[in-house]
């Protein structure tokens, strides 16, 4: 099953600003891109041709692996508002 | 607005089964307290395995069983040690006693949000506390996105990324190696076919403990249980492997679903819903500076979660009700300080809850360093002495019995059974006697 299979089965209220920020500067120069591969919603990506990494946040289970992951410690991380982000019915 | 038109006795942040806890047990005691929840509704932003077990429940909702939104009661527990293909599985069955009922948070949580409401407890929801209000290294109150809001004493239940302890001091940064990233699916299927699968009976459940498949020599487990009309599958692993491995959490739950061990037992099933959440897996030696002046902090956001015996929420409950009846000894004195705040600590200390993580305070670090052989290689030792012994090949007997034997010199360097033999001892002698 595809990951875009499996958020296909969560209930979201997105907002329309990212709860997440990462700081560009310190992801360019990041060697692992950790980000990238644990996400479990697979909200980052790399994208070589912008040199940027892209913040899919509508998609964010809101787990904090990736505060935690970071490894230059650089991720704006915060709760989405109140009344945005996932809502799980069978958690 | 006056301060005083916005302040409460007691202000708990999280509305899950710590912060309900605190709550209904001050209101009970006829005091003022605000419960803020920044999900829709309690339980909307948590997800578990799992199952709650009924003693500790029954603390704080005695009644629960008769009205509380309950799936199965647990009857069965099996231990998988799944190899790459093959799997040993170990089952436990007992139909009279068993005191552990599956749930879905999104029912159980908002069900004693409910009840702590019905008693007294003015339940915030969809609203995030952004930061605490300290004065004089005393807390004070609560900064939400819309307004201040004052109390004699804040309890913070705010679950495993705790922004709120981490903002005043009370602990630190968490590390990879101290929380388990979990990933889990919830797969319909019909009551009658649960039913046969794990040969139960009625509202009987089953558990599953899964070591090894594609967590094989990794910190990480996975679980299935059993809800009325689904399973729900998912495995917990340490992020610090997750990140050493280069792994995706999704596409591991993925090779557990595929193995022939598990595959059947959820085939043809539909999946519901996809979930993630962090497990606080430090344990003992990771639990934060637990009060201060004006705060304390209880459940996940203190890391008390007993991770070898899978007991998460009934702490979460439990220091929740210790943080309360504090609290509302504190308001009886009119003393925030933390000098008597320092009694949830020994309310803490005096129970289950601290007892059991000291006892487990080294199973973390210890198997972490021997991951490889006590997840790995034994696991897959058993299964290849299931598979010598019950395979009928013309090989004599003697034979297979002795190489077996002879292979745990061979596979690898006699050094490592002396490192997994003096961590087993040091493991057993820090849980049994000191």
């Amino acid at each position: 099953m595809s990951l875009e299979d499996k958020l296909y089965t969560v209930k979201y209220t997105p907002d329309t600003v990212s709860h997440l920020q990462p700081v560009q500067e310190c992801c360019r120069v990041c060697k692992s891109k950790i980000c990238t591969i644990i996400c479990p919603a697979g909200v980052y990506e790399w994208d070589e041709r912008l040199n940027k990494l892209i913040v899919n946040y509508e998609n964010c289970l809101e787990c904090g692996a990736c505060r935690i992951a970071c490894e230059s410690c650089s991720l704006g991380w915060e709760y989405p508002k109140g009344t945005k982000g996932v809502i799980f019915k069978r958690g | 607005m006056e301060r005083e038109d916005n302040k409460c006795n007691v202000i708990v942040v999280g509305g899950g089964p710590a912060g309900i806890s605190c709550a209904v047990t001050i209101a009970r005691a006829g005091m003022e307290v605000v419960l803020i929840e920044r999900g829709k509704f309690s339980g909307s932003k948590n997800m578990f395995g799992g199952a709650i077990y009924a003693k500790h429940v029954r603390e704080v909702f005695p009644d629960f069983e008769k009205t509380a939104p309950l799936q199965r009661r647990n009857v069965e527990h099996k231990y998988a040690l799944l190899g790459e293909d093959d799997g040993t599985v170990i089952s436990y069955k007992n139909k009279v006693e068993g005191d552990s009922y599956t749930v879905v948070r999104a029912e159980f949580d908002r069900w004693m949000a409910e009840q702590a409401k019905k008693e007294g407890v003015i339940l915030v929801e969809e609203t995030v506390v952004r930061e605490l209000i300290v004065e004089n290294d005393c807390v004070k109150g609560v900064r939400t996105e819309i307004e201040d809001y004052y109390a004699d004493i804040v309890v913070l239940a705010d679950g495993v990324n705790s922004l709120l302890a981490k903002q005043i001091g009370l602990r630190g940064n968490i590390n990879p190696e101290d929380v388990a990233l979990s990933v889990k699916e919830v797969i319909k299927l019909e009551p009658e076919k649960i039913n046969d699968r794990f040969h139960v009976d009625g509202n009987e459940g089953c558990v599953y403990e899964i070591f090894g498949g594609p967590m094989l020599g990794m910190l990480g487990l996975g679980f299935l249980y059993t809800n009325k009309n689904s399973i729900s599958i998912g495995l917990g692993v340490t992020l610090s492997e997750l990140m050493k491995h280069e792994l995706k959490p999704y596409e591991m739950l993925d090779k557990l679903k595929a193995h022939p061990q598990i595959a059947p037992l959820i085939k043809d099933g539909e999946v519901l819903e996809y979930s993630a959440h962090l497990i606080p897996e430090g344990g003992y030696k990771k639990i934060p500076q637990l009060y201060k002046s004006g705060v304390m902090v209880c459940g996940d956001a203190a890391m008390l979660v007993n991770n070898m015996h899978w007991e998460g929420t009934n702490l979460a409950m439990i220091s929740g009700k210790f943080a309360g009846e504090t609290a509302v000894i504190a308001l009886g004195k009119k003393d925030y300080s933390e000098n008597t705040l320092s009694f949830y600590q020994k309310l803490l200390e005096n129970s289950f809850i601290i007892k059991d993580l000291r006892t487990y305070r080294n199973l973390m670090s210890d198997v972490e360093e021997r991951a490889f052989d006590f997840l790995g290689y034994y696991p897959e030792k058993i299964n290849e002495f299931f598979k010598l012994f019950t395979a009928v090949d013309g090989i004599p007997k003697r034979e297979k019995f002795r190489k077996f034997i002879k292979s745990f010199f061979t596979d690898r360097k006699i050094s490592e059974i002396f490192k997994d033999a003096w961590t087993a001892v040091k493991l057993l002698w820090s849980i049994l006697i000191k």
